[in-house]
């Protein structure tokens, strides 16, 4: 899989092939809290970048998740809908939302590194 | 107005609390912790809330006062004992719902414990029914203290040796570190537990007791899951000036004398819904599944017909799942009816459920 990137609303994607696999940053859950909700796209459906794509609630409220990147949904995390609490857990491994087949890889390119991120996050802290 | 802290907002900030603006307070939402967490080990532990942006608000004066609070109040002042509180409310010309509150008797009068957002309003409203051989003041430099759960009881005894003997809803003066306290059994939870009125000097010593016998602190967060598993209402969500105890399913805490004779702010309008019943009414709502209906949320029939909106929506922690409630057409308020929930624009089934959704351990 290739390193990971991410977006300004704490999504983070990965690529493999063109199979893209989005979920929500580890920043996004401490800030979330308790994840109580999750909603996952079902496959087939197209997406736009930055289109909203999952909804993710915590006890205090709900939250759009958009994705980082146009596709057509592969497959949505179902595990993850069962059981919203793991998410805490593992967001950014085994909890992701949902996968993508991409079209265009040259959305990637807007999206910010790691180390971008962190510093993105340390600048906006809420 | 600026934004104001209560006594402890310093420790609160060192047990890492996440701050939120609440009624003109900073107040803690939650602790490291996390709601679900702090949910938890107030339900099998116990946990302390700060609570004093609440008004602690007492009243001196003779009979007449007792007559001056029950225009407003449709509790049975006469006849309330010393040390006893009751759940009750300020009623407008219409019956609507100003504040919920807990009133006291006191030896010299009521005490009457507010809410924050309303405390201002409540205390304008109160006043102009009152006479000037009546005493009244919103006590600042109190702090209020919840403490909630299982052990809280053995917790505090061994602090304040006596508490364990209050019943539900009663209070007593004890003495701690050369100071009178105030402390009640009730709370907003529905566990057992104490709230503690003490002062803002002495309730740092209280806190780092509590926290050294195992009490978590608990933010509002975590207060409001508690609340809506007990099937108690928020003021301001499920309760406004727009509706009355009857549209509130509260009847129960309108004195039965009270109901009889009237006497008090929109006695007319409250007597003729005691008849008729009302055309809406406050119920528990149990989601199908994991979706959580939250304020607004619109609630239609079964065929599709808008029957009412939720008030309080939220995820349950000891019920695990989604609970609610709100107002619907009264024709569809039976236990077990089934309804619809429009959420993000997709309708998800739902039941019209009992209340409290977690059952309570009151000592009585």
């Amino acid at each position: 899989m290739s390193e990971k990137k991410f977006s300004k609303k704490h999504e983070w994607v990965s690529l493999e092939g063109d199979i893209a696999t989005v979920g929500i940053t580890k920043h996004a859950t401490e800030m979330l809290g308790d994840i109580v909700f999750v909603e996952v796209p079902n496959a087939g459906k197209s997406i736009e970048k930055e289109g909203q794509a999952a909804v993710v609630e915590s006890t205090k409220a709900a939250s759009d998740v958009y994705s980082p990147i146009s596709g057509e949904v592969t497959e949505g995390n179902k595990v993850i809908a069962d059981d919203p609490g793991s998410v805490n857990g593992d967001p950014e491994g085994k909890s992701w939302f949902f996968k993508l087949k991409i079209k265009d890889k040259g959305e990637l390119d807007s999206l910010m590194s790691k180390d971008e991120y962190d510093k993105f996050c340390k600048e906006n802290p809420n | 107005m600026a934004i104001q802290k209560t006594a402890l907002y310093d420790l609160h900030k060192s047990l890492g609390a996440k701050f939120v603006p609440f009624a003109g307070y900073e107040m803690p939402i939650q602790y490291k912790d996390g709601i679900v967490k702090e949910h938890i080990s107030t339900r099998t532990h116990a946990g302390f809330f700060d609570v004093s942006h609440m008004g602690q608000f007492f009243l001196e004066g003779d009979e007449t006062l007792v007559e001056a609070l029950e225009r407003i109040i449709p509790s049975d002042l006469k006849s309330l004992k010393v040390n006893h509180s009751k759940y009750s409310f300020l009623l407008n010309d219409n019956g609507g719902i100003i504040d919920d509150l807990i009133v006291t008797k006191t030896n010299s009068g009521f005490c009457i414990i507010l809410n924050a957002a309303c405390k201002e309003n409540d205390i304008k409203h109160i006043s102009k029914f009152l006479g000037t051989n009546h005493k009244f003041l919103l006590n600042n430099d109190l702090s209020l203290i919840a403490l909630q759960g299982p052990k809280s009881v053995e917790i505090l005894e061994k602090l304040i040796p006596g508490v364990s003997k209050l019943k539900f809803m009663t209070g007593n003066n004890f003495n701690y570190d050369s100071e009178s306290l105030y402390i009640t059994r009730s709370g907003y939870t529905g566990e057992d537990g104490f709230e503690i009125s003490i002062s803002n000097k002495k309730v740092k010593a209280l806190i780092d007791f509590l926290i050294n016998n195992g009490v978590k602190p608990i933010g509002l967060g975590a207060r409001d899951t508690l609340r809506l598993e007990a099937g108690l209402c928020l003021y301001g969500h499920d309760l406004n000036e727009k509706i009355n105890p009857i549209e509130a399913n509260l009847k129960w805490a309108i004195a039965k004398k009270r109901k009889e004779v009237g006497g008090f702010n929109g006695w007319n309008k409250i007597k003729s819904l005691l008849i008729n019943g009302s055309k809406k009414i406050r119920v528990g709502i149990k989601p199908e599944g994991k979706v959580i209906a939250r304020e607004n949320t619109k609630i239609f029939s079964s065929d599709n017909e808008e029957i009412g909106l939720v008030t309080s929506g939220t995820f349950g922690p000891s019920v695990n799942g989604p609970v609610a409630m709100g107002y619907v057409k009264s024709k569809f308020s039976k236990i077990g009816t089934l309804i619809q929930l429009e959420v993000r624009g997709k309708k998800y089934g739902g039941k019209v459920s009992g209340l409290p959704f977690y059952k309570k351990n009151y000592v009585k």
